[in-house]
């Protein structure tokens, strides 16, 4: 292995104890300042940058709810070191849809009555959106092992799997309707 | 604290020898859960979960050989073309926490902390893979048994990056299961892998959380390696019992707060005889050709 950084090629970023550092986050360039360089990405989008969407739980990525995409990679915000995601693209709950106008995947939880206390919420939606993304149509229990990083306290489950079966039935009928 | 993000090799390694006592944080499933709960302070950071070289690997028909970079997830190790190639590291990859752990967790990293619970561990064990090391200016490979010294402990040196691993693509079976409170998001009570080799005619078995590292047990693989038929794919039904017995009694499992030895001990020898019972499916041929 002989690696060769391509002509033009940023080099290794540095980012000191209190330094201020730049994430893309939703589609902007928000700074982080008087931040500590050891903050997790969730502490960073909730107390740094006032996007109160992910949630903060357990900390050590069981729960769930603080999933976010870093690169369009579903990842566990806590489990994320913010200054090293400088230069990726992260998608909060924030990014996925603007208030008053949800989703479709927000939308059929609504219906589905897949939101009780609401706090794993945002994760099950970010999760949904990437499992659908990938797998259109998936089986219940591909829904059940791609959802199995989540962890809902109240509903059982049951009307989750229901909301996101029924978004892929409603993509599916508006890809076909589409094409006649 | 100060916190390097290296994008290649050389960056990475540089940082490592200006500042060995740097840690290195690969997906962050394991260390960052020890900086936020304040267990653990880093006074620097190099992250090499962006490293290009660390996150390819090659497949080299010729010699047999997977090199898989350390910097390779979960995720992609659980689909094809790798799963393919290592079955049971699939496997493994698999039953690793959640898919946002598994887009995040990287192989040189479970191989770092070397936990006698880490689930991809058991199956390099098995392959007898190998351990590719670098620092600036110099690389070694450490046999993966030779790899950790102790449960979090290895023979990794202060401004050495763990690279890559290399294991053998067999032919035969092999698999790998495990034993946990749940599916998803569990740590392994305990874990095992079976790969059979017919070129080599053996058949290796490696186990997890039931010692102060992953162990292999010798005296159980030469049972089942001596009674195998690796042409017709057949053991007898008795050795299968004897192969559970040798396992469980190679383990060397403590009580915690996760299980007891007693319950390790026995969910070895139950493991144990279902992968040989899989990789040997016709414990009696049926029909009188044998």
């Amino acid at each position: 292995m002989s690696p060769t950084p391509d002509a033009g090629e940023i080099g290794a970023d540095h980012v000191g104890t209190n330094q201020i550092y730049v994430l893309h986050v939703n589609g902007q360039d928000r700074e982080v300042r008087d931040a500590w360089v050891g903050e997790s990405l969730l502490y960073v989008l909730r107390e740094r940058l006032g996007l109160m969407g992910s949630k903060g739980a357990c900390e050590q990525g069981e729960c769930g709810s603080c999933s976010v995409l870093v690169d369009d990679e579903l990842v566990c915000g806590c489990l994320v070191l913010a200054a090293t995601a400088v230069g990726q693209r992260i998608v909060t709950i924030e990014g996925i849809a603007p208030v008053g106008a949800p989703s479709d995947v927000q939308q059929a939880f609504v219906d589905a009555g897949a939101v009780q206390c609401g706090f794993c919420t945002p994760g099950l939606i970010m999760a949904t959106h990437a499992l659908l993304d990938r797998s259109p149509e998936p089986t219940e229990y591909e829904i059940r092992e791609e959802l199995s990083g989540n962890v809902c306290r109240c509903t059982g489950y049951g009307r989750i799997i229901d909301a996101v079966q029924r978004v892929a039935v409603a993509r599916r009928g508006a890809t076909s309707g589409g094409a006649s | 604290m100060s916190v390097t993000v290296a994008l290649t090799l050389d960056e990475a390694l540089t940082a490592l020898a200006t500042d060995p006592a740097a840690t290195v944080l690969a997906g962050g499933t394991d260390l960052m859960v020890e900086l936020n709960g304040g267990h653990r302070r880093a006074a620097s950071v190099v992250a090499v979960n962006r490293v290009r070289e660390l996150r390819s690997w090659r497949h080299d028909p010729a010699a047999g050989t997977l090199w898989l970079g350390a910097a390779v997830t979960y995720t992609e190790i659980a689909q094809e073309p790798i799963a393919a190639l290592v079955p049971a590291l699939a496997q493994a990859a698999r039953t690793v926490g959640s898919p946002q752990i598994r887009n995040a967790a990287t192989l040189g990293g479970n191989v770092g902390t070397a936990s006698p619970a880490g689930d991809g561990l058991p199956v390099l064990a098995a392959l007898d893979a190998v351990v590719h090391l670098a620092s600036a200016g110099a690389t070694r490979d450490v046999p993966f048994a030779e790899f950790a010294t102790g449960p979090k402990r290895t023979v990794l040196q202060p401004g050495e990056l763990i690279t890559g691993v290399t294991v053998p693509v067999l032919h035969g079976y092999q698999g790998y299961s495990k034993v946990g409170v749940r599916n998803a998001m569990v740590i392994a009570t305990a874990s095992a892998c079976l790969a059979v080799d017919v070129a080599s005619r053996s058949v290796r078995f490696a186990m997890g959380s039931v010692g102060p590292v992953i162990l292999r047990a010798p005296e159980a693989e030469a049972i089942a390696a001596a009674a195998a038929d690796f042409d017709a794919g057949t053991i007898p039904s008795e050795v299968v019992e004897r192969f559970g017995a040798a396992a469980g009694a190679a383990a060397r499992p403590i009580d915690d707060h996760r299980s007891t030895a007693a319950y390790r001990r026995r969910a070895i020898e139950v493991l144990a005889r279902r992968l040989l019972a899989r990789a040997f499916p016709a414990g009696a041929p049926i029909g009188g050709d044998a």
